[in-house]
């Protein structure tokens, strides 16, 4: 259901025209939507989930930013491209066409779930879908993903220096990360070694309960991109198909002429930063605000006035994304727990010699 | 059979490795154009290109987890540290992320890389330079480490390295770069996770890893003149450690003296002492005997240095301290 692969951008895209928003005709449209609702009814059911202690541990919910990664990852071809991202990762999970089932008995902790219960939320892994986590360390995932980028690079160049990557990676990550060295590392070999990297910094406002405008030398992230020579664009995180748009320009760029691209979508999280986050620095209204530029509904809303979605056509698709989740909580209710024998499983890769 | 420098034998296991599998490069701080901090990539450049030998900023965090994404995407990086002290900036990539990627994907991930690099005391270089940190890598489950003490090692455990599957540590050693040994000429691998039994003895048996196999085969020597037949085992790996052999010497003499230039807490050389008390409790004769680096950063002036380390006199006491033999 979920794995259906994402039009392919290189496809003609002619602008928008009868019957098209974007570039993007009414069934391409309605699959964006379509995935962005089931991150968002996945999510609400894993916040109950976690009440309700079938969850544990630390809980990040995306409930909000479905456009960034939706939009982003339908700009990819996950054949040939990879995405990496931090703990809060369900959304780019499900964005990359993971399994919700297996995703959600994962965060049971079941011996079904992606990573067999060993991984949990922060640490979903596919590498089926190219989607190479899951990480649980602030920024750390920057370096990783210019790894992949630089091996996309290394094979592409086999043929020759000026041949073209095999494909470019696309690396989200929170404006918290982006004051790390990690983040400011892998921005300078990136460049100068002319990776296909896409940075994509999800600036949802809060760091945990840290303003980003507290922590930050500049108050425009994508700027930084300037200090290493990158290009730099701003996009509204709010919006699927401006966020696809920017991302399939960078994919490009990364591709045809080997410059990196550092993305800043402003988003916002309805949620707290995990499950047991108060959220006592923020007022209603900021939350509100937001609220009143939900990306699903904006799309929507778009779609319906141009006359690609009707609302049984959408009541049709909520129900049939709340059926999933249903059935993904099903199934990871049903899964074992994982044996005992699990323990010492998937440490190495290679045998111990002794 | 050929006599060669420990860090030839290195070069030729590196230049074999990149020859052997193109899905093989070497990346680190002044690798390709410097011919290397230590010489131990000389050439390379020259015949690999600058592809696969690449030369890096001083930016240890960067290229460390640029290695990490690069094994994952199904490369084989070999990542030279300048230096284990300048590695300590890239613990969060080798422990949280090379480490753990593949438990925490539920093993659909492997991360075929090498870390290697100059580890442990070397002259005159004070406390941020010099000092032994085989533990902290030691103590990781998901890491591999191997800490060659000879050429012939150095050669055999670096290409197991690059074929493994899984991280692996190299611990090299600044002073041991150009000791010379006996290497074969032929193509060899040398496992990992088994130690070697450098010298038989029934009396006591002495328990090394790295550049201190050196002093532990002068102290064996000097012991033998006493009449003291002394083993010395050679670890060469430390994670996993070879339990089977440490048991066997154990038992075989029920005294021992593990040597580490570590400091003593929490280091590879308290493990392995842990490990000879209670895999031969019931055949020990005395306490076994740690000598271990002091507990101190290592100064800058010679004498001090020098006293900060393990030695053959303090192995020799050891030894004596464990035959109940006056000194």
């Amino acid at each position: 259901m979920a794995d259906k692969t994402y039009p392919k951008p290189s496809a003609p895209a002619p602008g928008a025209g009868p019957g098209r928003l974007g570039g993007l005709d009414k069934a391409e449209l309605l699959d964006l939507l379509r995935r962005m609702q089931l991150i968002r009814s996945f999510e609400e059911r894993a916040g109950q989930m976690y009440g309700l202690r079938k969850i544990g541990g630390f809980c990040h919910l995306y409930n909000g930013q479905e456009a960034v990664g939706v939009g982003a990852v339908s700009a990819l071809d996950l054949e040939a491209d990879y995405v990496l991202t931090g703990y809060r990762d369900h959304g780019h999970a499900l964005a990359c066409g993971m399994d919700p089932k297996a995703i959600m008995a994962e965060l049971f902790g079941k011996a079904n779930g992606s990573s067999r219960g060993k991984g949990g939320s922060m640490h979903l892994f596919d590498a089926s879908r190219h989607f190479l986590g899951g990480n649980g360390i602030v920024g750390a995932q920057i370096p990783v993903a210019t790894g992949v980028a630089f091996a996309q690079a290394y094979r592409g160049r086999a043929s020759g220096e000026g041949a073209k990557p095999t494909g470019a990676t696309l690396c989200f990550f929170g404006d918290g990360a982006i004051h790390q060295g990690a983040f400011h590392e892998s921005l300078n070999l990136a460049r100068i070694w002319k990776l296909p990297a896409v940075y994509v910094v999800e600036n949802n406002q809060w760091g945990m309960g840290t303003s980003w405008k507290r922590v930050s030398s500049l108050e425009e992230f994508h700027r930084m991109a300037d200090g290493y020579g990158m290009v730099g664009v701003d996009v509204d995180g709010m919006d699927v198909l401006a966020v696809r748009e920017v991302v399939a320009a960078a994919r490009a760029r990364a591709l045809d002429e080997g410059i990196p691209t550092l993305i800043e979508a402003e988003t916002y999280r309805y949620k707290g930063h995990s499950m047991s986050d108060p959220q006592k620095y923020r007022s209603r209204e900021e939350v509100d605000e937001y609220r009143s530029r939900d990306p699903i509904l904006v799309l929507k809303d778009r779609m319906a006035a141009a006359g690609l979605v009707t609302e049984t056509e959408w009541e049709a698709m909520v129900k049939e994304t709340d059926a999933l989740v249903d059935e993904s909580v099903a199934f990871a209710e049903a899964g074992p727990e994982p044996a005992p024998g699990a323990l010492y499983e998937d440490v190495y890769a290679t045998e111990l010699a002794l | 059979m050929s006599v060669i420098t420990y860090r030839e034998a290195l070069n030729r296991a590196l230049d074999e490795e990149l020859e052997r599998d193109g899905s093989v490069f070497l990346m680190g701080e002044e690798v390709a154009e410097y011919d290397g901090a230590y010489k131990v990539s000389k050439g390379l450049l020259a015949k690999y290109g600058a592809r696969r030998v690449v030369d890096t900023p001083i930016t240890e965090l960067g290229f460390t987890g640029l290695g990490v994404g690069a094994a994952m995407a199904g490369l084989r990086p070999v990542i030279e540290w300048m230096t284990h002290n300048f590695a300590l900036l890239a613990l969060d990539q080798v422990i949280n992320e090379a480490a753990k990627m593949r438990s925490m994907s539920g093993g659909q991930f492997k991360v075929p890389i090498v870390f290697r690099g100059p580890n442990g005391p070397a002259e005159y270089l004070a406390a941020q330079h010099s000092q032994a940190l085989a533990s902290y890598w030691a103590h990781v489950p998901g890491l591999k480490v191997v800490a060659p003490a000879t050429p012939a090692d150095a050669y055999g455990l670096l290409k197991s390295a690059i074929r493994d599957d899984d991280p692996v540590v190299v611990l090299e050693a600044e002073m041991a770069y150009s000791w010379k040994g006996e290497v074969p000429d032929e193509e060899y691998l040398t496992p990992i996770g088994k130690a070697d039994l450098k010298r038989p003895g029934s009396d006591v048996s002495i328990i090394t890893f790295g550049k201190p196999l050196k002093i532990a085969l002068e102290a064996a020597e000097a012991l033998a003149a006493e009449g003291v037949s002394a083993e010395v085992l050679d670890l060469r790996t430390v994670r996993p450690l070879d339990e089977a052999a440490i048991r066997e010497t154990a038992r075989k003499t029920g005294r021992v003296v593990v040597v580490d230039e570590s400091w003593p807490v929490a280091s590879v050389g308290s493990h392995v002492a842990h490990l000879a008390a209670r895999d031969a409790f019931d055949r020990l004769d005395a306490p076994v005997e740690l000598v271990s680096g002091e507990d101190v950063p290592m100064p800058y002036n010679h004498g001090l240095e020098l006293a900060a380390q393990p030695s053959v006199a303090k192995i020799v006491a050891a030894a004596h301290r464990a035959l109940y033999k006056e000194s």
